[in-house]
């Protein structure tokens, strides 16, 4: 095996400023081989292919491909290697027919004009070359999500690619899709190419790679040859992150029969790639009061979207949602928080900060209703001492009220953004992966703050992809998997191995929650 | 830059006034570059010859530039949300056309020159109509780009055309002109040495102003135009205040066509051709982000005052007209790119 290594990769190492994303990692793909590459959010996987696609460049370490030392300056480079990767998001432009996205840069023809006869039969080549028969002119924007796809991998094969990275390529296709896509990859297997094929569906795994690779904090935890292993062989590689400097919390009291927030049915349809796609698929679950919920999944699992259907950012198609055991509509984010419900979104700086303003205005922009002379002028020292009450309880670090949030670190951003829902006085406070890109100082002191908010009685739910965090933080916890609510897990029944099952399961062959 | 350290909160009851004046030069530069440009300009204008600052000169200026001065407190608000509004002009012309028509009670031109037509309803009327056009024309286009989500640049495209044609069909293509004195005093009239329509530009900068810095709707219009999907989730009605700013830049089209109209004594259907070009370019160079959030309405009175110094320095030294846009453009691209540059510095 060893002698006919397409692909080796050793010991590898990446650190960004205070993250050691990799740490003296090694992988090795063989000609003509599946090889799976796994690890839970944040293991390292996407620094490891950002790497080999000329994306990042190493710290340290070697590339051998194809039995030569290689440096990869730039995805350009990559690519004249052979090796492409397909990204969950594709690179194709829309409005531009299949043929053109295909060549996009490349195009036949003489003198920079484009030989349309040429570049339509060898469009057609490749598509027929992966089994499917589709007009080359065909405007990429008409096309389903599998198709699209597959102009992608015909794009592959026109650079002549002899490894082709696929980052969770069926993370959008429907099952007949994923079938299909796995019969492309066996034949372009036996026409001798090599695969990476990153995926969170275990079952997937075991079906169509050859050997697997996992990856942990950065570390390779082993690699397998897929008739070696079981599915809980896997969960158990994966699961097991270090946990140290997490906030631990004592045991909770939180009250059992005060239900804050009840959703019940409550589903999803339609994204903007695929209008019925299903994104929520009738999810049931309370909140206590008091009590921090956990809902854990992995990245496409729903658990955003859930948070943002209960917020009223996104629509959904059916369900109920109840706060204090009263039905209540909710069709914007007003009408959530009119009712109690905060959200502290996954991106603080996309969603939730005015980067050009300062701490003091990104505070109070929620509550400035409260705080008006003649319903008009804002009275700027009660103002003043709220940023005050919200810096001193939070700890908030700012050179002065008037900062621009922009210069402040990102555990400080979040602590403004979880103060200004302190301030609007919510019932229910969902915190999505509310230490994501912080400190590990900051992650402990947020941490801290979500206990003491449910001490205060507030219903926290977090939503987290780190599962020491979740297991650290949680009175309860639920996993969802393809937007579909797979478990509910008691604090003292949790596991890491019981959860990473549970996100990591079809449904269907599960044996019921 | 990081954040500073500070164990001891107690000690810092509120802010230190001097903490943020350790920000570095190039954002100082940044922000007083439009005033700084000004300053110089005066100074060179005034060597070249010194009638340039005398005091009627001064009030030339103020009040060459009171009218796009109006629109462009306006366009501050529109800008700030990242929006834009290309009617300005021809929304003036309309609200411009309409007073005169209702001052005169007719909608054809008398031709009577200076008399005063006892028909019509009215400088109040004037005002109002004038007004009540310029707003429901904002209203229209404002509703137009947030419930049909077609971008504010094509709506206001649109409208520059709509409001031209409305104007023409309204007095048949001519001017309607001649009107009382009550009605010409609103643009010819002065209170001591400062012309009427310097007051009003100034008074409704300064109120503008205070909007824009103490009040909650100002604080709102700020975040929707720095980040319209966090003011969302902020709970924030953001189609709401989208819409307000083109009802507000429609207010001060109405208002800037009634104060041309007096100030010509004649509303003309071709009045603010071109308009929206100075007025965007005063915001602009007055440092309003074309991206939204960030600016103010002290910006774009210097914006105001640097175009209109400009052109009338070039007069009094007798430079030829033509050049007069030529630099005007130079300008606004210099004032941008300057822009882009401090930000760009800023965000390493």
């Amino acid at each position: 095996m060893s002698s006919d290594l397409i692909l080796n990769m050793r010991n590898i190492s990446k650190s960004f400023p205070g993250v050691q994303a990799l740490d003296r990692v090694s992988l090795e793909v063989g000609r003509g081989e599946v090889h799976g590459l796994l690890g839970e959010n944040g293991a390292g996987k996407s620094t490891l292919m950002k790497i080999l696609s000329g994306a990042y460049r190493p710290d340290s370490g070697s590339i051998e491909y194809n039995g030569q030392l290689i440096h990869i300056a730039s995805p350009h480079q990559a690519q004249q290697h052979g090796i492409v990767t397909i990204y969950q998001e594709f690179n194709l432009v829309p409005s531009l027919t299949i043929a053109e996205n295909v060549f996009m840069g490349r195009e036949p023809g003489p003198w920079r004009f484009i030989d349309w006869t040429a570049m339509k039969r060898q469009t057609r080549e490749l598509t027929e070359r992966i089994g499917i028969d589709i007009d080359p002119m065909t405007i990429v924007r008409n096309l389903t999500v599998a198709e699209q796809q597959m102009v992608e991998i015909a794009k592959a094969l026109s650079m002549d690619s002899r490894l082709i990275i696929m980052d969770e390529p069926t993370s959008a296709l429907s099952s007949q899709e994923v079938e299909q896509l796995f019969q492309i990859i066996r034949d372009l297997k036996a026409q001798g190419l090599s695969i990476i094929f990153i995926t969170h569906r275990l079952e997937e795994v075991l079906e169509i790679c050859d050997r697997i690779t996992v990856l942990r904090d950065g570390q390779n935890v082993g690699s397998r040859s897929v008739e070696d292993v079981t599915v809980n062989d896997i969960i158990s590689m994966m699961v097991g992150r270090s946990a140290d400097e997490l906030f631990h919390r004592e045991e909770t009291r939180y009250e059992q029969n005060e239900v804050v927030l009840r959703v019940t049915g409550l589903s999803r349809t339609g994204t903007a790639q695929d209008p019925n796609a299903t994104v929520l698929e009738d999810i049931s679950f309370e909140v206590y009061r008091g009590e921090i919920l956990g809902i854990a999944g992995l990245v496409g699992a729903g658990r955003t979207e859930l948070a943002r259907v209960i917020f009223g950012a996104d629509a959904f198609s059916s369900g109920t949602i109840e706060i204090d055991n009263k039905p209540v509509r909710i069709k914007s984010p007003r009408d959530a928080i009119r009712h109690g419900i905060g959200l502290v979104p996954e991106d603080r700086k996309q969603q939730a900060l005015f980067l050009a303003l300062a701490v003091r205005e990104n505070l109070s922009i929620a509550v400035l209703g409260r705080m008006l002379n003649w319903h008009l002028f804002v009275r700027q020292n009660e103002e003043l001492d709220l940023v005050d009450e919200y810096r001193r309880a939070l700890d908030i670090r700012m050179s002065s009220p008037e900062q621009k949030v922009i210069n402040l670190s990102g555990g400080n951003q979040q602590k403004v953004v979880i103060a200004r829902w302190l301030a609007m006085q919510p019932k229910v406070l969902m915190v999505d992966e509310p230490t994501r890109g912080i400190d590990v100082a900051a992650k402990a002191e947020v941490h801290g703050l979500l206990d003491e908010l449910a001490r205060n009685g507030i219903g926290v739910v977090m939503i987290s992809s780190e599962l020491p965090e979740i297991l650290a933080m949680s009175d309860r916890i639920i996993t969802m998997r393809e937007g579909r609510l797979t478990g509910v897990v008691a604090r003292e029944e949790a596991t890491e191995e019981l959860l990473m099952e549970l996100m990591t399961l079809r449904v269907d062959t599960m044996t019921g929650p | 830059m990081t954040d500073i350290q500070n164990p001891s909160g107690e000690k810092r009851k509120h802010d230190e006034p001097f903490a943020e004046r350790e920000t570095n030069y190039i954002d100082l530069l940044g922000r007083f570059a439009p005033v700084i440009f000004l300053l110089v300009l005066i100074v060179i204008f005034y060597a070249l010859n010194p009638r340039f600052l005398s005091q009627r000169n001064i009030f030339n200026v103020l009040r060459q530039v009171s009218i796009t001065g109006l629109l462009a407190i306006g366009m501050t608000f529109v800008i700030l949300t990242a929006g834009i509004d290309l009617s300005v002009g021809s929304l003036l012309a309309f609200s411009g056309i309409v007073a005169a028509g209702v001052a005169k009670g007719t909608r054809t031109n008398t031709l009577s020159l200076g008399t005063t037509e006892e028909s019509g309803y009215g400088v109040l009327a004037a005002i109002l109509a004038a007004i009540t056009i310029g707003m429901l024309g904002g209203l229209v286009q404002g509703a137009a780009t947030t419930k049909f989500k077609i971008p504010p640049f094509v709506v206001t495209l649109g409208g520059l055309s709509a409001f031209r044609g409305a104007t023409l069909l309204f007095s048949n293509g001519g001017p309607i002109s001649g009107f009382n004195d009550a009605f010409t005093e609103w643009g010819q009239g002065e209170i001591g040495p400062v012309p009427i329509p310097v007051i009003i530009f100034l008074g409704f900068a300064v109120v503008a102003h205070i909007v824009l810095r103490y009040t909650q709707y100002g604080r709102h219009v700020y975040a929707v135009g720095g980040n319209p999907e966090a003011a969302r989730l902020s709970g924030l009605n953001v189609g709401l205040i989208t819409t307000s700013v083109y009802v507000i830049q429609g207010f001060f089209a109405g208002l800037g066509g009634f104060v041309l109209a007096a100030r010509l004594n004649s509303a003309e259907a071709v009045a603010g051709t071109g308009f929206e070009l100075t007025v965007i370019a005063s915001v602009v160079i007055g440092g309003t982000s074309l991206f939204g959030g960030e600016g103010s309405v002290l910006g774009t009175v210097i914006g105001s005052l640097l175009i209109g110094v400009l052109i009338n320095g070039l007069v009094l030294n007798n430079v030829n007209p033509y050049v007069q846009q030529v630099s005007i453009g130079i300008v606004i691209v210099i004032a941008v790119a300057f822009d882009t540059f401090v930000k760009s510095r800023r965000s390493i």
